[in-house]
C-alpha cells in the first residue's frame, strides 16, 4: 500500500459530469497538503445522480462522497485521509446505500470497485475462476451449464446463449469466431459501455470461456464509435491479459489459443443487428442479410461464429463459476438470472440497477427511480430502446420478463427505461420512431426504407389535423406492413414504439382518451 | 481543438499500406485517414480501391453509408448533440432549437466562418445524465442552456 487509496470513477458518465477535474483537484490538493496519494479511475458503481462519487478506502471500509465538484476536492480529501471523516457530501458506506444494497449484482459483482486495468485487482476479486473451472470441463459440458443457466441473449432478441454456442460447437471448420456485439445502440441504455469500462476482464474472461467451448481462436469486440473510453479501457485490458498469458498461445497456461481484436463502429445504428455488424466487419456497408445461414453456420468470413451481447458474455464467467444451478435460482417464469436494468430520461434516480427478472416497471419508475427528476407525474416510459414500446401508467404492473412484455405489445430489449413526465406529446414521439427508422435503414427492404418516411408524413398530417380518421387507419395499415414486411427488427418492431403511443395515449393524436377503467 | 494534417497522398498511402492485411481492412482505413485528416478525400477513394483490390463504387458506397465519415473538413470545433429519447426526455430539443439558433445554422451545418460543425447523435450512452453532448470528442452531461452557452463560447476561440 502505497498512500491514501481514492477512488475516481473514470466512466464516461462520471467524466462527462466533470470526474476528471475532479481527479485532478484532487490530485494538487493532496500534492499541496503532502499526502501521498494512490488514485484509482474505477468504474461507476451505477448511483448516477451522484456522479461524479468519490470513494475512500478506510479502515471501516470503503466510504463514498458525492456528488463530488472539483471545488469540494481539497475538503473532501482532507474528509477522506481523516479515515472516511465528516463531510456533507458524505454519502458514507456504498454498499448500504438503499440503490445499491437492494440489488443483485451477479453481472456487475466487480464493476465500480475494482481497478478496470488491473489484471491483478481483478484476480483479487474473484475474477477467472470461471475460466479456471472451464478448463477442467470437457467442451460439451461448459455449454451445458450455460445452456442450464437459462441465460438468454442480453442483446435484445433473448436467445438461449447455451444454444446457440452448441450450434456454433456442432459445426465443424478450420476457423470459428466468437464476436462480441458492443454496439449498444438503443438510447437509454448504457451497461455495455458501463462494464467495459469498469470490469472489461470479465468481458475478456466470457469471451474466452465461449472460444474454448466452441473451438473458436479469434475475436472481435465491435464497439460503437460514440464510446472512446470504453475502446481505451477495453484496449488496455486486453494488451494486459495478453503479456499475462491469459490471450493467446496456450491460455491460462492450457492448450487452448483464443485471442482478441477491438474493432470500431462508424456511426450505423443498423450495425448493432447481428448480419449487418458482420457485414461491417468484414469492411462492407452494413447492410442485413437473409437467415439462413446463420451466423452461427456461417458468419464471419463465412466461417461458424457466435455473436453475443457485452452482458450476455460478461455473465457467462459468474455461471461457470458458480454452476448453472445458482444463477437459474434467480428470476421467473422463463426468464431466468439477472438483469442490469437502466434508468433514464426524465427519472430522479438514474443509473444501473441489476436486480433478479419479475420486478415491476412500476418498481423500477416509481420506487427504485424515484418518479421523475422533473417531480412532475410519470406519463410513459419506453422500454428497451427505440425500438421498444412505450408503457402508460396503467401497465405499471407488468413484472420485467421476457414474456411478459411480449404479451404486453412490448419488449425488454437491452433493459433500458426512459421515463417520460406529462409534458411528453406522444404523436411526437411516435414521428420520432419513424424518423430514427428512416435515418438508420440499411435500406435493404421497401417497408422499412419507404414505409418510415412515409409514417412520419402521415403522423404530421395526423398533428395537422388534417384527416385524422382516414390518417390514423393508414398508419396503423403502414405499421402492418412494416411490422410483416421487414427483414429485420428495424422495421418490423419500429411499429412497436409507434402503435403503443397510438394505442395508449390517442388523445395525443386528437382522438377520445382510452378509458383506463376498462384495463 | 482537434488538429489534423492536411491532405497528402503519400502519407494516406503509407495509411492504407500498413493496413491491408487487416481481414475487413475497409473500417479501419477509412477510420484512419479520418484521424490523420479529419475527412476523406475524394483522391483517397481510387487509391484504397487500387491498393485492396476494390472497385472505386464500393469504396464509396461504404464511405457514404456510414454517418462518421466526412466527405469533407467539419468545422475547427464539432459539437454533436444528443437527439435520442432519453435526452428528450431532459429537453435535448429545445438545447438543440438554442444551439441552431445561437450559431445560425441547422443540424449538419458548418457557420460561415468555419469555427464550429453541429451534429445530431443517436445516443452517447450517458443517458443518466441526459441531456448529453459530445465537444470536440470530450463528453458532456447534465446539459443546459448555460453550459450549452459556455461550450459555444470556446468555438469563438
Ligand atoms: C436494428 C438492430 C439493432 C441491434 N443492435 C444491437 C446492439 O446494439 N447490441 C446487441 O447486442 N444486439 C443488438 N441487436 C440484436 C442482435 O441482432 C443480436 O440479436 C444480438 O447481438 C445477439 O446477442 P445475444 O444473443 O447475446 O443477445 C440489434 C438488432 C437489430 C435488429
Ligand atoms: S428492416 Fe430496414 S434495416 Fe432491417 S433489413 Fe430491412 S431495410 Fe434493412
Amino acid at each position: 500500500m502505497s498512500g491514501l487509496r481514492i477512488f475516481v470513477p473514470g466512466d464516461a458518465a462520471a467524466v462527462a459530469v466533470g470526474a476528471d477535474a475532479v481527479a485532478d483537484a484532487i490530485r494538487i490538493a493532496a500534492e499541496r497538503s503532502g499526502i501521498q496519494l494512490d488514485m484509482v479511475r474505477n468504474g461507476s458503481r451505477g448511483l448516477h445522480w451522484l456522479e461524479p462519487m468519490v470513494e475512500a478506502a478506510t479502515t471501516k471500509g470503503r466510504i463514498a462522497y458525492g456528488p463530488v465538484s472539483a471545488a469540494d476536492a481539497a475538503d473532501i480529501l482532507k474528509a477522506a485521509a481523516a479515515d472516511g471523516g465528516a463531510h456533507q457530501r458524505r454519502l458514507g458506506s456504498p454498499e448500504e446505500l438503499p440503490f445499491l444494497k437492494k440489488q443483485t449484482r451477479l453481472t456487475f459483482a466487480r464493476c465500480g470497485i475494482v481497478d478496470p486495468r488491473s489484471l491483478d485487482d481483478y484476480r483479487a476479486h474473484g475474477g477467472y475462476k470461471g475460466l479456471a473451472r472451464a478448463l477442467t470441463m470437457p467442451a460439451a459440458a461448459v455449454i451445458e451449464e450455460v445452456t442450464q443457466s437459462g441465460l438468454r441473449g442480453r442483446g435484445g432478441a433473448g436467445f438461449p446463449t447455451g444454444i446457440k454456442w452448441k450450434t456454433v460447437a456442432d459445426t465443424a471448420a478450420d476457423q470459428k469466431y466468437i464476436i462480441c456485439n458492443a454496439d449498444e445502440g438503443d438510447s437509454g441504455t448504457f451497461a455495455d459501455r458501463m462494464i467495459i469500462e469498469g470490469d472489461p476482464f470479465v468481458l475478456i474472461e466470457g469471451m474466452t470461456i465461449a472460444g474454448i467451448a466452441v473451438g473458436a481462436t479469434q475475436g472481435y469486440v465491435y464497439i460503437r464509435s460514440e464510446y472512446p473510453h470504453a475502446v481505451a479501457v477495453l484496449t488496455d485490458a486486453i494488451t494486459a491479459a495478453r503479456e499475462s498469458g491469459m490471450l493467446g498461445k496456450g491460455v491460462a497456461g492450457s492448450v487452448h489459443a483464443f485471442d482478441l481484436e477491438v474493432r470500431v463502429g462508424a456511426g450505423a445504428y443498423v450495425c448493432g443487428e447481428e448480419t449487418a455488424l458482420l457485414d461491417s466487419l468484414e469492411g462492407k456497408r452494413g447492410m442485413v442479410r437473409a437467415k439462413p445461414p446463420l451466423p452461427a453456420h456461417r458468419g464471419l468470413f463465412g466461417k461458424p461464429t457466435v455473436i453475443n451481447n457485452v452482458l450476455s458474455l460478461a455473465t457467462v464467467p459468474v455461471i461457470l463459476e458458480k454452476g448453472a444451478a445458482f444463477y437459474r435460482d434467480f428470476g421467473i417464469g422463463k426468464s431466468r438470472g439477472t438483469m442490469p436494468i437502466q434508468l433514464a430520461g426524465n427519472i430522479r434516480y438514474p443509473g444501473l440497477y441489476e436486480t433478479a427478472f419479475g420486478v415491476t416497471l412500476g418498481e423500477l419508475v416509481e420506487d427504485i427511480g424515484g418518479g421523475t427528476a422533473t417531480g412532475r407525474p410519470a406519463r410513459a416510459v419506453q422500454v428497451g430502446g427505440p425500438l421498444g414500446a412505450y408503457f402508460p401508467r396503467a401497465l405499471f404492473n407488468v413484472p420485467f420478463d421476457y414474456e411478459a412484455f411480449a404479451k404486453a405489445d412490448g419488449l425488454i430489449g437491452h433493459g433500458g427505461i426512459v421515463v417520460f413526465d406529462d409534458t411528453v406529446d406522444m404523436a411526437k414521439q411516435a414521428r420520432f420512431a419513424m424518423e430514427f427508422c428512416a435515418v438508420e435503414s440499411c435500406g435493404k427492404c421497401t417497408p422499412c426504407r419507404i414505409g418510415s418516411t412515409r409514417g412520419v408524413e402521415v403522423i404530421d398530417r395526423i398533428i395537422a389535423d388534417r384527416d385524422r380518421a382516414a390518417n390514423t387507419a393508414l398508419l396503423e395499415d403502414l405499421c402492418h406492413t412494416m411490422k410483416f414486411g421487414s427483414l429485420c427488427a428495424l422495421g418490423g418492431f419500429t411499429p412497436y414504439p409507434v402503435m403503443s403511443a397510438l394505442t395508449h395515449f390517442p388523445e395525443d393524436f386528437g382522438a377520445p382518451p382510452r378509458l383506463r377503467a376498462a384495463e | 481543438m482537434p488538429s489534423y494534417a492536411s491532405w497528402d497522398a503519400e502519407t494516406a498511402r503509407a495509411i492504407i499500406v500498413d493496413r491491408r492485411a487487416l481481414p475487413g481492412a475497409l473500417l479501419p482505413i477509412l477510420q484512419a485517414l479520418q484521424d490523420e485528416f479529419g475527412y476523406i478525400d475524394r483522391e483517397a477513394e481510387p487509391l484504397i480501391a487500387d491498393i485492396l483490390n476494390l472497385s472505386r463504387a464500393e469504396v464509396h458506397g461504404v464511405l457514404t453509408f456510414y454517418h462518421d465519415f466526412r466527405q469533407k473538413p467539419a468545422g475547427r470545433h464539432v459539437l454533436k448533440l444528443c437527439r435520442a429519447e432519453s435526452c428528450q426526455a431532459r429537453g435535448s430539443d429545445a438545447l438543440g432549437r438554442h444551439a441552431a439558433a445561437t450559431l445560425g445554422i441547422d443540424f449538419g451545418g458548418t457557420t460561415a466562418d468555419g469555427s464550429v460543425t453541429l451534429e445530431p447523435v443517436y445516443c452517447l450512452g450517458l443517458c443518466s445524465v441526459s441531456p448529453a453532448a459530445m465537444f470536440d470528442g470530450k463528453v458532456v452531461g447534465r446539459l443546459d442552456e448555460n453550459k450549452l452557452d459556455m461550450l459555444l463560447a470556446e468555438t469563438n476561440r
